[in-house]
C-alpha cells in the first residue's frame, strides 16, 4: 500500500477495526433493543393501538417500531457489528497466526526485557549436561522443548496450547455463523399455523405472512384430548396425528401422539402442539311459552346469536347427556350466557327434555321459551408448523461459540524459554492470560530446576 | 424436618451472616469474618438439603419435578447460586469482606421468597414438562449469580475509589478492609468470566428448548430480548477490558448496569411488561 492510498483508506479501515466501534455497537444494540420489549411487535392488538395517539402511531409505523428487529436500522447495526468483527479479525489474525506457527524459539535480549519473570541460576558443569537436565525437567513439568544451538549457547523453547489464541476469533466467527443460519432460515424456511378438526386432514398450511403453503403430503388429526391434574390445572394436550402420502398412512407416522414439548417431524417440516378448540353446531328452538310458533336458532360451538327481543346469547358449553352431571334429568343440555337488552347478564342451563325447567328462564329471554335440541361437536387441534433448514447452522454457531468462549477464558498460550550459556541458566516465561497463576507455576518450576541441576556453590 | 422449615433456617443464617460481615467490616475483628462465612456455608448446606427435600416432597405428592418451576422456586434457587458462587470465590481468594456486599442479595432473595411468595408445590404445566427446563434454569441462574457477585464487587470498587479521592491515606475507615482497587477490578472481571459463559449457555439452551417445543429458536419475545440485552452489556464489558480508559471505574459501572439489566430480565419482564402482554391474552 502506498502512502497516498493509506491516507485515503487508512482512516476508514481503522474506524472499522476499532474497539471503540465495538463498544458503541454493543451498547447501542443493548439500548435500542429495549424499544421492541415495550412496544408490542408484529400486529399489535387493537386495544394497544387505541391507547396511543394517531401521531405516535404514524411515527412508530414510519420508524418501523412494530417490527423493529427486522427494520433497516436494526439490521444495519447488526451488519456494522459483523463488519467490525470481520475487520478486527483480518487486522489481528496474521500476527497471531505467525505467533502460533513460527514461534520465537530463541530468547534474545529484546525478548528477555519484555518478560516479567526471568530467573538466573548459576550452575557448575558441562553445558550440554545442563541442557539435557533442563530439557528433562521441562518435558515432565511442562512440555517437550525444542533445542536450538547457537555457537556456544543452547536455547530451549517449550510451549503449551498455542492454538488457544485462536479461540477469540472462533467466538467472533461463531456470531457470523449464527447470522448465516438465521439468514438461511428466513430465506428457505417458514413458520405457519393450521387447525385440523378430529378426523380431518390438511395438506396446506397458512404461513405467518398469510401465504398458503403446500406441504407435499397430508396430516390427519385422529383425535385430540386434554388431561387434567386433580386440582383442575391442565396436565397434557395431546393430538394423535397421521402423516398421509397419496391418502395412505406412512409407516412409522401412523397415529403418532404429539404433545407440548414433543413435536412430530416429517420431511423437514415439524408440527408442534400449540392450541385447541371445539367445532360444532347446535340447534335451539324458540317459541312462545306454551310451545307455539317454534322458530329454529343455530349457534356454533363457542359462538353467539341474537334472541327475538335483541338480547345476545352466547353458547358456553354443551353436553348431549346431562344425567351424569345432574341426576334425574336426561337428554342434552347447553350452558349459555345471555346479555339482556336491559344491560344485565345471566348464565343458565337450557335443557332438551325439560320444558318446565326451561320456563324458569323466561324473564331472561324476553318472554320466549328457549329449548336445546342438541348438536354435534368435535375438537380441533391447533398446530404450529415450521420448516427451518438454517437451524443446524445456528447450532453449529452456538457450539463454536461455547467452545470458543471456554478456551478464550480458561486456557492460555504459555511459553517458556531457557538459555544455557557458560553454566548460567536463564529461565523466562510468558502467558497470554492468567499471569498470576503462571507466575506461581514459574516459581515452582525454578525450584524443581534447582533440584536437578548441580548448583554453583551447592547451596 | 420439612423443606419449609429448613428454608426458614437458611434465611435466618443468611441474615446473621450478613450482619456478621457488616460487623467484621466495621470492627475488623477476624473472628467475626470467620463466623460470618461459617454461617454463609451453613446456610448454603441447609438450603441445599432443603432444595433436595422439596424435590422429594414433589414426588411424594405425585407431581414430581425439579424445584425450578415458579417464581418462589426460582428466587430460592437464585439465592442458592449466589451463595455458591460467593463461596467458590471466597475459597479461592479469601477476601472475606466481599461477603458484606454479596450476602445482602442472597438474603433479599430468600426473605422475599419466604415472606411474600406462594411456596406451594404446584404441578408442572404442559409447557414446562421438559428436561430442558432443568438445564436452562440452572445455567441461567448460575450466570445471574456470578453477575450478582460482580455487581457487589463493583459497588465496593466505586466506594473505595470515591473514598480514596476524599480521604487521606492514613485515616482509619471501613474501606481500609477492602481489597485494593486493582484486586477488585480483577475479581469483577473473574466473576464475569464465570457468568458470561453460563449466560451464553443459558440463552443457547433456552433457544434449543424453544426450537424443540415451538419450532423457533428465537422469536424476540421480551424475555429473550432482555437476555440478549444483558449479553450485549457483558460483551461490551469484556471488550472494555482491552480498551484504553475503560478498565476500573467504567468497567465497574458496566458491571452494575449489567446486573440491573439481569434483574430486569429475571423479574421486570414478568412483573412490569406483563401489562403489555395481557393484550395478547
Amino acid at each position: 500500500m502506498t502512502t497516498n492510498e493509506q491516507s485515503g483508506i487508512r482512516p476508514i479501515w481503522d474506524f472499522f477495526c476499532s474497539l471503540k466501534l465495538t463498544m458503541f455497537t454493543l451498547i447501542t444494540l443493548a439500548i435500542i433493543s429495549i424499544i421492541g420489549t415495550i412496544i408490542p411487535q408484529g400486529s399489535p392488538p387493537p386495544e394497544y393501538l387505541q391507547s396511543i395517539s394517531q401521531t405516535k402511531l404514524k411515527l412508530y409505523h414510519v420508524l418501523g417500531f412494530f417490527d423493529m428487529y427486522h427494520s433497516w436500522w436494526f439490521i444495519m447495526l447488526l451488519s456494522l457489528l459483523s463488519i467490525n468483527l470481520i475487520a478486527c479479525s483480518i487486522k489481528r489474525l496474521p500476527g497471531i497466526w505467525k505467533t502460533i506457527t513460527q514461534p520465537v524459539m530463541v530468547m534474545g535480549d529484546s525478548l528477555e526485557k519484555t518478560l516479567s519473570n526471568v530467573t538466573t541460576i548459576e550452575t557448575r558443569g558441562d553445558d550440554s549436561t545442563i541442557r539435557d537436565r533442563v530439557a528433562a525437567v521441562l518435558k515432565t513439568e511442562f512440555a517437550d522443548p525444542v533445542i536450538t544451538e547457537d555457537g556456544e549457547v543452547f536455547h530451549l523453547f517449550a510451549q503449551k496450547t498455542p492454538w488457544s489464541r485462536l479461540a477469540v476469533y472462533a467466538v467472533h466467527l461463531s456470531v457470523l455463523v449464527i447470522f448465516i443460519g438465521a439468514i438461511i432460515g428466513s430465506l428457505f424456511g417458514y413458520k405457519g399455523f393450521v387447525n385440523i378438526a378430529e378426523g380431518d386432514s390438511v395438506s396446506k398450511v397458512k404461513s405467518r405472512s398469510n401465504k398458503e403453503i403446500d406441504l407435499g403430503f397430508a396430516v390427519r388429526c385422529e383425535k385430540f384430548s386434554v388431561a387434567h391434574y386433580p386440582n383442575g390445572a391442565p396436565k397434557e394436550f395431546k393430538s394423535i396425528l397421521t402423516v398421509l402420502e397419496n391418502g395412505k398412512p406412512v409407516a412409522g407416522y401412523d397415529r403418532v401422539p404429539v404433545i407440548v414439548n414433543d413435536p412430530l417431524s416429517y420431511k423437514g417440516i415439524t408440527f408442534y402442539q400449540s392450541s385447541y378448540g371445539k367445532l360444532g353446531e347446535h340447534e335451539f328452538i324458540i317459541s312462545d311459552p306454551d310451545g307455539t310458533n317454534p322458530q329454529p336458532l343455530r349457534i356454533q360451538s363457542g359462538g353467539s346469536a341474537k334472541l327475538p327481543d335483541g338480547s345476545g346469547i352466547c353458547l358456553q358449553e354443551t353436553t348431549q347427556d346431562v344425567s351424569p352431571f345432574q341426576p334425574g334429568v336426561t337428554g342434552p343440555a347447553a350452558q349459555v350466557e345471555v346479555h339482556m337488552a336491559n344491560g344485565g347478564n345471566k348464565t343458565f342451563v337450557i335443557y332438551g327434555n325439560n320444558a318446565a325447567m326451561n320456563r324458569m328462564n323466561l324473564p331472561y329471554t324476553g318472554g320466549k321459551l328457549v329449548q336445546y335440541r342438541g348438536g354435534e361437536e368435535f375438537m380441533y387441534t391447533g398446530l404450529q408448523v415450521a420448516k427451518d433448514p438454517g437451524v443446524w447452522t445456528v447450532w453449529l454457531g452456538c457450539t463454536l461459540m461455547m467452545v470458543g468462549i471456554y478456551i478464550a477464558f480458561f486456557m492460555s498460550h504459555r511459553r517458556i524459554w531457557v538459555r544455557v550459556q557458560n553454566g548460567t541458566v536463564t529461565v523466562g516465561g510468558n502467558s497470554s492470560k492468567n499471569q498470576g497463576g503462571f507466575q506461581l507455576f514459574m516459581e515452582q518450576l525454578v525450584i524443581k530446576l534447582k533440584k536437578q541441576l548441580p548448583l554453583e556453590d551447592n547451596k | 424436618m420439612t423443606s419449609s422449615s429448613l428454608f426458614n433456617i437458611t434465611t435466618f443464617a443468611y441474615l446473621l451472616s450478613m450482619l456478621g460481615f457488616f460487623a467484621f467490616a466495621v470492627s475488623r475483628i477476624k473472628a467475626l469474618g470467620t463466623a460470618a462465612s461459617a454461617l454463609a456455608y451453613g446456610g448454603l448446606l441447609s438450603q441445599t438439603v432443603a432444595i433436595g427435600l422439596r424435590w422429594k416432597e414433589s414426588y411424594d405428592l405425585g407431581i414430581g419435578h425439579a424445584p425450578l418451576s415458579n417464581l418462589y422456586e426460582s428466587v430460592v434457587f437464585f439465592s442458592w447460586t449466589i451463595v455458591l458462587i460467593y463461596g467458590l470465590l471466597d475459597l479461592k481468594y479469601r477476601y472475606k469482606v466481599i461477603g458484606a456486599f454479596v450476602m445482602p442479595f442472597a438474603l433479599l432473595g430468600m426473605a422475599w421468597g419466604q415472606l411474600s411468595l406462594d411456596s406451594g408445590i404446584q404441578p408442572l404445566v404442559p409447557a414446562l414438562q421438559s428436561n430442558w427446563l432443568t438445564y436452562h434454569v440452572i445455567t441461567c441462574f448460575l450466570g445471574y449469580a456470578a453477575f450478582a457477585v460482580a455487581c457487589g464487587i463493583s459497588i465496593m470498587y466505586l466506594i473505595r475509589e470515591k473514598h480514596e479521592k476524599s480521604t487521606p491515606d492514613n485515616e482509619q475507615s471501613i474501606v481500609a478492609t477492602f481489597p485494593t482497587g486493582r484486586v477488585l477490578d480483577d475479581l469483577n472481571y473473574k466473576s464475569i468470566m464465570i457468568g458470561f459463559p453460563l449466560l451464553t449457555l443459558g440463552i443457547v439452551t433456552g433457544a434449543a428448548w424453544a426450537n424443540y417445543a415451538w419450532g423457533t429458536y428465537w422469536s424476540w419475545d421480551p424475555k429473550e430480548t432482555w437476555s440478549l440485552i444483558v449479553w450485549f452489556v457483558y460483551a461490551a464489558f469484556l471488550h472494555a477490558r482491552i480498551t484504553r480508559g475503560w478498565a476500573g471505574r467504567r468497567a465497574a459501572w458496566l458491571s452494575i448496569i449489567g446486573f440491573a439489566a439481569t434483574i430486569f430480565c429475571y423479574l421486570g419482564v414478568n412483573l412490569l411488561l406483563s401489562g403489555l402482554h395481557s393484550y395478547g391474552g
